[in-house]
């Protein structure tokens, strides 16, 4: 009785350990063409949450950049990726969640990031405003195709682009997140929320 | 005599010895870009910084995939580098014949250039940095008013486009000590990619607009630093993975503090 019970328990070890195995590759591993295969970035969000960058693989996001002292463009960009996230949720029922990482970490501690959400109502987990702790922001901001470049006055020179990431971290789509939502990249959205 | 030939030692050894790299102090000053922000010539003022004396050469570049195997040829992401990286070595951990140790690395991405400096606790630098830099001659912190200067550069790059670059430490060093900024190789900069957004950066195709030559001649307030527009053209027609065969890097430090 006590044998069997054992063997039992050890089958049970056994088939665990090779489902583990035999499905481990293709979930642990990073593809090559993946954003979360930068070097490891440590972020902090709004409510002081420190998380690493690469957990957040496994859902489809939306992920961007931008800097707290921001007047013109950063704000519209929030706002677009508000309005987004209600036109996704009305038509499909689905939330797309949203990152957008300072690449001012300098200036922007918590309090400012607190200050930004703040003034735009936006909260973890559907929309996260992020600073770097450890890491180096300018690598994601490189596989994400945005720019910045300090100015004398203290300002930046940037583009805005805010990338979808499927749930292994590939982009599928990208948007200047200027004017209305463009129906094709709604579409894009609601493809990679339909197919995770 | 002898004490002269030993003193030469340690310097033949260098290239080999994967040494600590060799940063000099860059007082802080005024110094006017030669490109526009808005039109107008940009006037800045440059905190103190220290660059690396020359650029980061292959034996520095093996010493650093050696010990940060993500980013040997091979296992780095094509996300973060190119098909053509590091491509003229013979293979990922030997440089081989065709490539000398003290010639500067090239053929490398931008985020591993960018890594290659967080290794050493350092950055790449800005654009104004490097810009502020090479504007200094053997004699003068500023030399980019001489017209024989100016031409001297443009023939040195227009002679040896698409070529590896040759070995380091050929020419006299600047007035801060530093080497081979201009004439030998490109280098990236940290924010070479933003060098030329179009002001309103929300105007719908300024991100690919960053990568037209016209935009960046547009974009120069001095247009006798054609050495300049050619280097900042060539730059700016890289995407951060991609590899050019002239395309180098070095890296600054903030200065100590006492």
């Amino acid at each position: 009785m006590m044998m069997q019970r054992r063997l039992t328990t050890l089958f049970a070890l056994a088939l665990l350990s090779f489902v583990a195995v035999a499905s481990s590759p293709p979930s642990s591993r990073v593809v090559a063409d993946s954003v979360y295969a930068i070097p490891m970035l440590t972020l902090r969000d709004q409510q002081g949450q420190l998380f690493d960058f690469a957990s957040l693989r496994g859902k489809p996001r939306l992920v961007g950049m931008f800097y707290g002292s921001c007047q013109m463009a950063c704000p519209l960009e929030i706002e677009y990726l508000k309005h987004l996230q209600r036109v996704v949720a009305a038509g499909s029922g689905k939330s797309i969640s949203v990152l957008l990482v300072s690449f001012d970490p300098a200036r922007d501690d918590l309090a400012m990031l607190r200050k930004v959400a703040g003034e735009h109502h936006v909260w973890p987990p559907a929309f996260r405003l992020a600073r770097t702790e450890r890491g180096d922001e300018g690598m994601l901001a490189g596989v994400l195709g945005i720019a910045y470049r300090q100015l004398p006055g203290g300002g930046f020179s940037h583009n805005v682009r805010v990338s979808l990431l499927d749930a292994q971290g590939r982009i599928v789509a990208a948007t200047d997140a200027s004017g209305r939502p463009a129906p094709a990249f709604l579409r894009s959205v609601d493809e990679a929320l339909k197919n995770p | 005599m002898i004490s002269r030939q030993l003193a030469l030692i340690p310097m033949l050894m260098l290239p080999f010895a994967g040494k600590a790299a060799d940063y000099v102090p860059i007082p802080a000053g005024q110094f006017e870009s030669a490109l526009a922000i808005a039109g107008h010539a940009a006037k800045l003022r440059l905190a103190a910084f220290s660059m690396r004396s020359e650029p980061v050469t292959n034996a520095e570049f093996l010493v650093f995939v050696r010990q940060h195997p993500e980013w040997q040829r091979g296992q780095v992401p094509s996300l973060l580098a190119g098909a053509n990286y590091l491509r003229q070595w013979q293979r990922p951990l030997e440089p081989g014949e065709s490539v000398l140790p003290d010639q500067p690395v090239t053929q490398v991405s931008w985020f591993a250039a960018r890594a290659y400096c967080g290794s050493e606790q350092a950055r790449l630098p800005n654009w104004y940095e490097w810009e502020y830099v090479g504007a200094a001659d053997a004699t003068r912190a500023d030399a980019r008013r001489d017209p024989v200067r100016n031409q001297d550069l443009l023939s040195a790059i227009e002679g040896t486009s698409g070529h590896l670059p040759g070995v380091i430490g050929t020419r006299p060093a600047n007035v801060y000590g530093v080497r081979d900024l201009n004439r030998l190789l490109w280098e990236w900069t940290g924010d070479y990619a933003a060098m030329f957004p179009n002001p309103d950066a929300r105007v719908p195709g300024s991100v690919a607009n960053l990568a037209l030559c016209s935009g960046s001649a547009l974009a120069f307030a001095d247009k006798n630093q054609y050495a300049l527009m050619m280097r900042v053209a060539a730059l700016s027609a890289l995407r951060p993975a991609d590899t050019a065969p002239r395309v180098g890097f070095r890296c600054v430090r903030e200065p100590k503090r006492k």
